[in-house]
């Protein structure tokens, strides 16, 4: 990479870094959870993916009963603390809650159930459930992130024995991998593996399926199977000049900032993020607070089609990431090899596609040049379709597992889904529910009940 | 213009508020203070019989995150000595001649020993003597405070021995801590006070600290009853206030005190025949700075009701108060939700499924769940619009005509003796009232 952007030094790093929504004293708790009006049949319960029952756990944090509250968390979602911290709980439970109809401050439901949910951890997992005795049955689960976890701890507190294989050498998926360190530690999303862990799941690090044991050697040693796979690295742009050096993945590039060594982490001078989900937020964002001068936003469509939520692209134009909205890439432009500069394209919005999107058209003749030294590519994921492939009789649709929705049975009786790869792409509270209905799935499939 | 200037029992202040007795009232540098700060008159913190302090002496209930609902204090009367005490007061009085500047008492019971204090309190130039017969603890184990208040007989013979020596206004200050009111209030007349403050502390004990066992607060792991004050007091003292200003046989001019933070407090306890107030907690709280809002609230409210004096409207409401025999029993009302303010937290359903008529129903609309009042079956008890967190969105509306009227009392004339339950179902079907 040309225009390597200058370390900063260790305080700086932290105090980029450094968590943007702190959490809760126990004054400001208790105060919180006093202003919950403790509504009956509670909108912010119906908005949870995962249906935690909100007004209770926060009614028990107002009269100090944090071990109660944990557990009523718990019992609905097993990922409860990295969904406290990066859930969009804007468009969810605290974007559902009654005092928005008030015109008043939502309850801070993310905070309050992070401030529970420490609790928990820091007291070292005091046991909130009995497991049912040992079935005899044995269920393999592939992939360790949210959904399966979540399918994981459901179904060991049944008395399944359950082992999880996982191809990184963390556990965790994408909680651990790939959320902005200044939303969430990766050491957070290690403490829910532990949870896990303490409810006798097993979960074999560093293999991966089809490679270090085959789809046949999985299916004869476990009763049936959850995916929970997640997806694949971005699509190719189809452009000249993606081969250059400076180029990158926005999930690669988030990964490597996860593990908190910073100044291991280059980043160019200036740095163009192509795409504008949130994911593209995360990267642009960390690129700023890792010292890049200049990051910004390429985007084909304009600001009202842009994926990230309201409040992420809030957040990053606070750190002054500059937004090219209708603008589309059309070719790098490199020499040695290197990134130099960029060409685009603007672009005009023409008549709806299927999804009812206008489909963003070329403005001819309009081509300019971007210098930079850096691009980071974050236009989705692929579907991981080649490990799916190797599952037989496994329907997908667009790349997605097919499932029945009640039970997350795939069209493979014996196999299970959940997650970003029956969803192409979710929150982590959608993967955490998803694993979870797997597990009562997978045992009205074995014991017929 | 507006005039809030009173005269209680003999004892005039520009404006009706006063200091309570107790630790604000403590010397001659806070009633000093909260003069300046526009405080009509102070209840000196009560001097009399040498005493001592533990260290620990106030505990709080707070509620639902808000600090101090309650506040009780197991403090005993002024340790500062007698001398000191009756120094402050003739100085503050001097200082501040229009302001009203009272003196409580509190001695051992003994016809001289009242004598000897009356007497030097009278020469410190004060407005006024106020008897202390409500303190709950401490001082009434040594046959004092409330050990007085308790007994009518103890209060006529004190209150005999201050009168009969006085030639200032004196008023009794009750206690709580009995089952009739009017009982002490009566024998304090009988003795010569010209007036009667009320409520003093009510006996109590503010909770156990869950870690410890131990009572809050806690005096070196041990503890006991204290007066438990605040805003959490007030409807009691209400109450008890009202007690006092509707017997004939008081007929004495009241300083009404109990849980009184804001001027609305204060408006209330003299609608219920209150002369002064007197304020403690909020001033704890918060301190003297309060009696800004408390005159300017007061003042803006009789302005816009059309008041010019506190006597305009003392005592105003004693007329609503009756007995349970006297209320219309066919006065009508249902409640009655307004959808376009309904928020959908549906504590109106669930209080009324639980803990009343089970008379709203949940009705899905437009991907929400609307509380609905099922008004035939509505008893009118008012428990949703009481839980309702909105503005205005539940209404309780009358349904009768207001053309019939009759009361349990009225009823019982003429219905059979004694009387059946068969007698009362006709009676309620004759006006169509139906019981769940």
């Amino acid at each position: 990479m040309n225009n390597l952007a200058p370390k900063l030094t260790p305080d700086q790093y932290e105090k980029n870094f450094s968590e943007i929504h702190l959490a809760f004293t126990r004054n400001q708790a208790v105060a919180e959870a006093n202003r919950c009006l403790y509504c009956y049949d509670s909108p912010c319960m119906k908005a949870c993916p995962t249906h935690i029952d909100i007004s209770t756990f926060i009614k028990k944090i107002a009269t100090e009963n944090l071990k109660g509250s944990a557990k009523t968390i718990l019992e609905s979602n097993w990922i409860a603390l990295t969904c406290a911290k990066a859930c969009p709980v804007e468009v969810l439970c605290e974007g559902a809650c009654v005092y928005n109809e008030r015109g008043e401050k939502p309850i801070e439901i993310g905070r309050l159930q992070r401030y529970a949910i420490d609790w928990y951890f820091k007291h070292g997992m005091p046991q909130l459930f009995t497991p049912a005795p040992k079935n005899g049955k044995s269920v393999g689960i592939i992939g360790a992130g949210p959904s399966g976890l979540a399918c994981a701890a459901e179904l060991a507190l049944m008395g399944y024995d359950v082992t999880i294989y996982e191809g990184k050498k963390l556990a965790g998926g994408l909680d651990t991998w790939g959320i902005a360190p200044y939303k969430m530690s990766y050491e957070d999303s290690l403490k829910e593996v532990k949870l896990v862990e303490n409810f006798g799941v097993k979960i074999k690090t560093g293999v991966w399926i089809g490679e270090d044991l085959s789809i046949q050697d999985l299916e004869r040693r476990h009763d049936a199977i959850f995916i929970g796979v997640g997806l694949d690295t971005s699509p190719d742009l189809k452009i000249p000049g993606e081969d250059l050096k400076g180029m990158h993945d926005a999930l690669e590039f988030i990964e490597k900032v996860t593990t908190r060594k910073w100044s291991s982490v280059d980043v160019g001078k200036r740095v163009a993020v192509i795409g504008a989900g949130n994911t593209a937020i995360d990267a642009a964002t960390e690129a700023k607070r890792l010292g890049a001068e200049q990051v910004m936003i390429i985007y084909r469509r304009s600001e009202s089609e842009m994926p990230a939520y309201h409040y992420e692209y809030e957040l990053a134009k606070q750190d002054g990431i500059v937004f090219y909205f209708l603008t589309a890439p059309k070719k790098i432009i490199g020499s040695n090899g290197v990134v130099e500069r960029m060409e685009c394209i603007k672009m005009k919005l023409g008549t709806p596609d299927v999804k009812g999107r206008r489909v963003p058209e070329p403005i001819p003749s309009s081509e300019f040049h971007i210098p930079v030294d850096m691009i980071i590519k974050s236009i989705g994921q692929k579907p991981a379709e080649q490990f799916l492939s190797q599952i037989s009789n496994l329907k997908t649709q667009n790349g997605k597992v097919v499932v029945d929705f009640e039970t997350m049975q795939t069209s493979n009786p014996k196999y299970f889904a959940g997650g970003d790869c029956i969803n192409g792409g979710k929150e982590v509270v959608n993967a955490a529910a998803d694993g979870k209905r797997a597990a009562h799935g997978i045992d009205k499939f074995i014991f017929g009940k | 213009m507006v005039d809030l200037s009173i005269n209680c029992a003999g004892i005039k202040s520009p404006n009706p508020f006063w200091l309570a007795s107790a630790p604000p009232s403590n010397s001659a540098y806070q009633c000093c203070k909260a003069f300046e700060q526009g405080w009509g008159g102070a209840v000196w913190k009560t001097i009399g019989e040498p005493v001592m302090n533990t260290v620990n002496r106030y505990g709080a209930i707070d509620y639902n995150g808000q600090k101090i609902l309650g506040l009780n204090n197991i403090e005993l009367i002024s340790d500062r000595p007698i001398e000191v005490n009756l120094k402050e007061i003739a100085e503050t009085k001097k200082l501040w001649p229009n302001r009203a500047v009272i003196a409580s008492l509190m001695v051992e019971s003994k016809r001289e020993s009242w004598h000897d204090i009356v007497k030097r309190t009278i020469d410190t130039g004060c407005d006024g003597i106020e008897l202390n017969y409500g303190c709950p603890h401490g001082m009434s184990e040594r046959g004092m405070g409330s050990a007085v208040g308790q007994v009518p007989e103890y209060c006529t013979m004190i209150t005999e021995w201050v009168t009969e020596v006085s030639t200032i206004p004196v008023l009794v200050k009750l206690t709580p801590n009995i089952s009739d009111i009017r009982f002490p209030a009566r024998a304090a007349r009988k003795g010569g006070a010209n007036g009667i403050s009320l409520i003093n502390t009510i006996n109590s004990i503010m909770g156990i600290d869950l870690d410890t066992l131990e009572l809050k607060p806690s005096v070196d792991g041990k503890g006991g009853h204290g007066g438990y004050a605040g805003p959490a007091v007030k409807p009691i003292a209400l109450n008890l206030v009202s007690q006092v200003a509707i017997d004939p046989e008081v007929n004495l001019p009241i300083s009404g005190i109990g849980g009184i933070s804001t001027w609305r407090d204060a408006v209330e306890f003299i609608l219920l025949g209150a002369t002064s107030v007197q304020i403690c907690t909020a001033v704890m709280h918060y301190g003297f700075r309060l009696i800004n809002d408390l005159l300017e609230g007061m003042t803006n409210w009789m302005e816009e009701k059309g008041f010019k004096t506190i006597e305009d409207f003392r005592g105003k409401s004693l007329q609503c108060i009756t007995d349970f025999g006297n209320l219309n029993l066919l006065y009508k009302t249902v409640a009655e939700i307004d959808e376009s303010k309904c928020i959908q937290c549906n504590l109106c359903y669930i209080a009324c499924e639980d803990g009343a008529h089970q008379c709203i129903d949940i009705i899905p609309h437009n991907g929400k769940n609307q509380p609905k009042v099922r008004e035939p079956d509505c008893v009118g008890c008012a428990l949703c619009f009481l839980v309702c967190p909105v503005d205005s969105c539940i209404s309780m509306v009358r349904k009768d005509d207001g053309t019939e009227a009759i009361t349990w009392n009225e009823l019982m004339k003429t219905l059979p003796q004694p009387l059946t339950w068969e007698a009362l179902r006709q009676f309620q079907a004759k006006h169509g009232i139906e019981i769940h």
